[in-house]
């Protein structure tokens, strides 16, 4: 009951956020413009640019590249050097070079996957200045590449898709900062901490000491949550009591996982002129969310037998904070492994084997159950190109969507961020499994010890973030492959839908007929439906036996 | 060569704006508005930091209610929890021996059902809440090690029993502050 309400206070919420977006990103007027568009502008002189140009897509995605290699190199650097850096109350040392690496990749494309503990990794200087300003820049560039593959569509016979700088100055300035504003004076009411002073030395009860970190955390956290990133300023992230002290903290950082990834379903469907594609589009994620919710909560809980055996009472509470609970346990885990966010509040290591099934499949979809800010919806239009190819396939006739007919460019661009990172996956996880520098992470035995590997690469491919953190990952070898793998996940979703957007505006626009296959019906909700869960099971299905499945059977067995 | 120059400016003043300015800012609010939230909701008695509400300690003595069992043994410096898996035989065998443990100190029959969040460790390590329930079962064992009435100790838990959201929350006791109250009742 208290799920259902949730879901439907954050759709209520997200239709005039998407509306809100759409305004805000064809540069009309809203109720912001009269405070931000002065500092919009200051900012354009500041950075000279002329935000009138029209870019194609080929300077687009250079200019997107561009930024996002200046922002791993600075972020590289600053951690390597944060020892001599102010801001760095407890002396911390640069952060080894694979760490730093992976560290940088990983920030920057959105994914937020951590190798390294905040508390003791990381200075003040690190966390503000470097982590969570990618935290912002990072999400924006995913809600760029979502506005270009968007212009694909409703643009026609040009080369111009828009100004990648004006882009990702209006999603910072109209929509992050303000909704981070907001989130984490919340929290900080709430008692998450925000503060410049060192670690807090305390003389416990029982007369031993406990040193209890601090830092600027709620107005990481706020944009944490709400920039589909997920990257802790802690290491036991949302479980944290400083990142989230209570069930208040917890409802709102939820809602902010889904709330911007839903909106921008909304706005797709305003821009498009085509609210009804923007639902259909929407339904297919949201049946896939309840879906997976709805095994997760089933097989959570479920207490688990051998525990049961033992002689306790209900609740899988290993790994979870009673302060939340186990439904609200897998509602948070569900949102974040559907929408890319990777935050945590409970540890998914400790989860049902079948509840972590849900969290790789979620994962394994290539994160369009909404996913990250634009590159979720993005993967959703490759899946739906791909579907349209399918049904044209069927009756005959050259696929369309929204207007554009489909050719092959397209199909193939398309098919890229479908097969490329399932490869990565398997190839990844099958060197980790054979080399000892791979086994030497697995911190469970059998089944459970492959499901922490694929979980690295699933998280990393899909740039997800979150982990079966069990796994020991903070070696040169888990470094390098997952942030490899990271860097795939990423531009093999940004440059197709690019790529795409520039051939597709070139085309003009075919009438919608009697014969064109709807495209808002439920037909297509369910064609659509069924290609994700057919790729997904297909492609995973002998792995996801193995691991997941395999253990399941081994707890009822035993 | 242009993109270079945009890319180099945009990253310098998105990295003062949402770098130095935002947080400084949001901290400044959050000092004048919120200081005790802010700065980790710490407890100060006869002038010495004592702990944060939010942070569990480690407790161990028959003196005190006992909190949930911690990864990390509430180093706090370290947070995360045992990531160990459901068919983890290490896992099994350490709940076994914590169920034994509680039945032995607070004297429970040898086939009574312990409560699961006094066994199994939180995700965080630093859980400072269980449930009330969990808190009564120790009340016996409080009120003969510091000789107070069980109704003493009874009316101290009800005292402290905390629930945000009327009907959606379990009601949780934080051990810590029950532990604080006991002691302050001592004097």
């Amino acid at each position: 009951m208290f799920i259902f309400l949730f879901l439907l206070l954050t759709i209520v919420l997200s239709i005039p956020i998407g509306r809100y977006m759409s305004k805000v990103f064809e540069g009309q007027r809203t109720f912001m413009t009269p405070l931000l568009s002065p500092i919009e502008r200051f900012i354009y002189r500041l950075i000279q640019v002329d935000e009138k140009e029209e870019m194609n897509w080929k300077k687009y995605a250079y200019s997107l590249i561009v930024f996002n290699l200046i922002s791993i190199a600075s972020l590289f650097l600053l951690q390597l050097l944060q020892g001599i850096l102010p801001l760095n109350p407890r002396g911390l040392s640069g952060v080894r070079w694979d760490t730093a690496l992976n560290t940088a990749i990983s920030f920057v494309t959105n994914t937020n996957w951590q190798s390294y503990a905040g508390e003791t990794t990381m200075s003040y200087l690190t966390q503000m200045l470097g982590l969570a300003v990618q935290n912002f820049v990072s999400a924006a560039v995913g809600i760029a590449t979502i506005l270009v593959f968007i212009r694909g569509f409703t643009r026609k016979n040009t080369d111009n898709l828009g100004n990648f700088w004006v882009d990702m100055t209006r999603s910072v300035l109209y929509i992050l900062l303000p909704l981070s504003i907001i989130l984490s004076i919340i929290l900080v009411s709430q008692g998450v901490v925000q503060t410049f002073n060192s670690y807090a030395i305390v003389q416990t009860l029982e007369g031993s000491t406990q040193t209890i970190p601090l830092g600027p955390a709620a107005s990481q956290v706020a944009i944490k949550m709400l920039g589909s990133n997920g990257g802790g300023f802690f290491n036991a992230n949302s479980a944290h009591p400083f990142e989230n002290p209570n069930s208040i903290t917890n409802f709102f950082e939820t809602l902010s996982i889904l709330l911007l990834p839903m909106s921008l379903v909304f706005a797709f469907g305003y821009m498009v002129r085509n609210f009804k594609q923007g639902i259909a589009i929407f339904s297919v994620m949201m049946i896939l969310l309840l879906m997976g919710l709805g095994v997760a909560l089933w097989s959570e809980s479920q207490t688990n037998p051998l525990m049961q055996k033992l002689g306790i009472s209900d609740g899988n509470l290993e790994g979870k904070e009673i302060r939340f609970g186990v439904a609200e346990s897998v509602l948070w885990s569900v949102a974040t492994t559907a929408v890319s966010n990777g935050g945590v509040n409970s540890m998914h290591d400790s989860t049902m084997p079948l509840t972590g099934l849900v969290y790789l499949f979620n994962m394994g979809t290539g994160e369009v159950i909404f996913g990250g800010l634009g590159v979720g919806l993005a993967g959703m239009l490759f899946y739906v190109i791909l579907t349209m190819f399918i049904a044209g396939l069927m009756i005959g006739r050259t696929p369309e969507f929204l207007g554009k007919k489909l050719g092959p460019e397209e199909m193939k661009m398309a098919l890229v961020p479908l097969i490329l990172p399932p490869a990565a996956i398997l190839i990844f996880s099958a060197i980790a499994l054979s080399i000892p520098e791979g086994l030497a992470g697995i911190n469970n035995p059998g089944s459970h010890g492959l499901s922490e590997i694929l979980y690295a690469y699933f998280s990393a491919l899909a740039n997800n973030g979150s982990a079966f953190a069990g796994l020991s990952a903070n070696t040169v070898f888990y470094n390098l492959t997952t942030g490899l793998g990271i860097l795939i996940g990423r531009f093999a979703t940004i440059i197709p839908a690019i790529a795409i957007a520039g051939s597709l505006s070139q085309k003009g626009k075919v009438p919608v007929n009697s014969a064109s296959f709807p495209t808002t019906g439920p037909l297509f909700v369910i064609m659509v439906t069924a290609v994700i869960i057919i790729i997904g099971a297909l492609t995973y299905f002998p792995i996801f036996a193995l691991g997941p499945g395999l253990e399941h059977l081994l707890m009822l067995g035993r | 060569m242009k993109a270079i120059k945009n890319a180099l400016l945009m990253f310098v003043v998105f990295s003062v704006l949402l770098g130095i300015i935002y947080p400084v800012a949001i901290t400044g609010i959050s000092q004048v508005v919120f200081p005790h939230q802010a700065n980790g909701y710490l407890i100060t008695e006869n002038e010495k930091v004592i702990g944060s509400e939010l942070i569990g300690q480690n407790f161990t003595s028959p003196y005190y209610f006992h909190g949930r069992p911690s990864a990390t043994v509430y180093d706090s410096v370290t947070s995360g929890g045992s990531n160990l898996g459901p068919t983890n035989q290490k896992l099994m065998d350490e709940v076994n021996e914590r169920i034994q443990q509680i039945r032995i100190e607070e004297s429970l029959s040898s086939n009574s059902t312990v409560p699961a969040d006094l066994v199994l460790s939180s995700g965080s390590g630093l859980e400072a809440y269980i449930y009330v329930e969990s808190a009564r079962l120790q009340i016996p064992r409080i009120a003969k090690a510091r000789g107070f009435s069980e109704a003493e100790v009874e009316n101290i838990v009800e005292d402290n029993v905390e629930g945000w959201i009327v009907g959606i929350d379990t009601p949780l006791v934080n051990v810590l502050k029950l532990n604080i109250a006991l002691d302050n009742t001592r004097r």
